[in-house]
């Protein structure tokens, strides 16, 4: 019997498209189920009643939530194609390290880019760029994070480039001049399919983040 | 050759404790150093330059950071004994999924309840008890998280137990009478061996925090 595997995710959503790129690197098939989050649909509300967000899996009827959650599950269930995590008991431990640091700080440090004036403003673009630096020593001169290859720390970073146009747009700072590398990753990472058919289109992410400004009341 | 494990750690931290019950659980002999979080030791610095926090697990020399991926790399290296994750790969997301829920949702109003008052504090209470009822909830009929046996959801919120009488004090509220089968669990976990060596006196965890209170020049 196939597998029934759902993905209930939103365009936009950085940590969806880490579901998105996990998925076709394993060559799953997958229904895509756009979730409209100012108004939540009873499945959305079913399936992650603790947090109601976005990204959910339903496997066979069975959600899992949390993006890296969501990753590492995918990369066991699907095990026998394009491994995520290293094999090795301690890189798989600072594989998700970095991951979590991902997720730690930079979500956080970036969204005072798009929603704040001022020195408020500045002060989350040093913060942003200190993250993104780090992130870039921690790279080196591996083509991956993973080192050889693409693995679980290129899916959980690799998603927020989608949002570097509008973060240099709104923030009036260039990634490239300030993390050549990181950048050389980035143009590395999009020459994979499963990269480029998951990220979102970084004009239309801009457009987006414009908008949520203005329902914000952000001039 | 023998494994050298070395703990950095403070003995007050819930995030501390849980490596504590993991390598006890194990039976790992290892060297536990206190750190002094006011004056971090170079080793402390060297080994976790990234969030400069305990615990660090330091294996042969290579450090692993961050309690949760902790717990999983010991539950990796010493497989064979007194496993903490399940080996099915749904029922090891939704230990993830659960293990997150008490890291991103109960320190932070615990703190306030202990470190704030007036309106503060008693939203802090309202939120904290919602989660332990959530938690309640989610244990359900079970004499674990884990279900028949102890593992990583347990781990990662009974080190909490020993800061209930903190949260208990100052919030004037009881745990027991909000939540009985939480607290009926928290017993049945303190009844294990790696469990009550590893967490410290409640009593001495409240004297610690009056004594915080009085250096940050909390009233």
């Amino acid at each position: 019997m196939a597998d029934q595997v759902i993905l209930l995710d939103f365009w936009a959503s950085m940590f969806g498209m880490r579901v998105r790129i996990a998925l076709a690197e394993k060559g799953v098939h997958y229904e895509y189920k756009e979730q409209d989050l100012r108004n939540k649909s009873p499945l959305l509300l079913q399936m992650n009643p603790i947090h109601k967000k976005i990204p959910v899996l339903i496997h066979n009827g069975k959600h899992i939530c949390e993006s890296l959650i969501i990753v590492q599950y995918i990369d066991e269930v699907w095990h026998d194609k394009a491994p995520l995590l290293p094999s090795d008991p301690y890189q798989r431990a600072q594989a998700r390290f970095w991951a979590d640091y991902v997720d730690k700080k930079l979500y956080d440090t970036g969204r005072k880019v798009w929603t704040t004036k001022g020195d408020e403003q500045e002060a989350g673009k040093k913060d942003f760029i200190a993250v993104l630096k780090v992130l870039e020593g921690e790279l080196g001169d591996k083509p991956y994070f993973g080192g050889q290859s693409f693995g679980f720390v290129d899916v959980s970073l690799i998603t927020f480039s989608s949002w570097f146009h509008a973060y240099e747009t709104f923030g009036n700072l260039s990634i490239e001049k300030e993390c050549p590398k990181l950048m050389a990753w980035v143009k590395r990472c999009k020459e994979k399919e499963s990269v480029s058919k998951s990220l979102a289109d970084e004009n239309k992410v801009l457009e987006f983040l414009q908008t949520m400004r203005k329902n914000l009341g952000i001039e | 050759m023998a494994d050298e494990v070395i703990l950095l750690d403070l003995w007050s931290s819930m995030f501390g404790m849980r490596v504590r019950v993991a390598l006890a659980e194990k039976g790992i002999e290892y060297e536990y150093k206190e750190q002094d979080l006011r004056n971090k030791s170079p080793l402390l610095l060297e080994m976790n330059p990234i969030h400069k926090k305990i615990p660090v697990l330091i294996h042969n020399g290579k450090p692993i950071c961050e309690s949760l991926i902790i717990v999983q790399y010991i539950d990796e290296v010493w497989h064979h004994k007194a496993p903490l994750l399940p080996s099915d790969p749904y029922q090891r997301a939704q230990a993830r999924f659960w293990a997150d829920y008490v890291d991103k949702k109960v320190y932070a109003p615990g703190r306030k309840i202990w470190a704030t008052k007036g309106d503060e504090q008693e939203e802090a209470k309202k939120e904290f008890i919602e989660i332990l009822k959530v938690l309640e909830g989610e244990l359900g009929e079970k004499p674990y998280f884990g279900g028949e046996s102890f593992g990583f959801v347990d781990i990662s919120f009974v080190t909490f137990s020993c800061w209930f009488h903190v949260y208990e004090t100052f919030g004037n509220f009881s745990i027991e009478k909000e939540c009985p089968k939480l607290m009926a669990w928290v017993k049945r976990c303190q009844e294990r061996e790696s469990v009550f060596k590893s967490l410290p006196d409640e009593k001495k965890v409240l004297e610690f925090v009056y004594f915080l209170k009085k250096i940050f020049g909390i009233e």
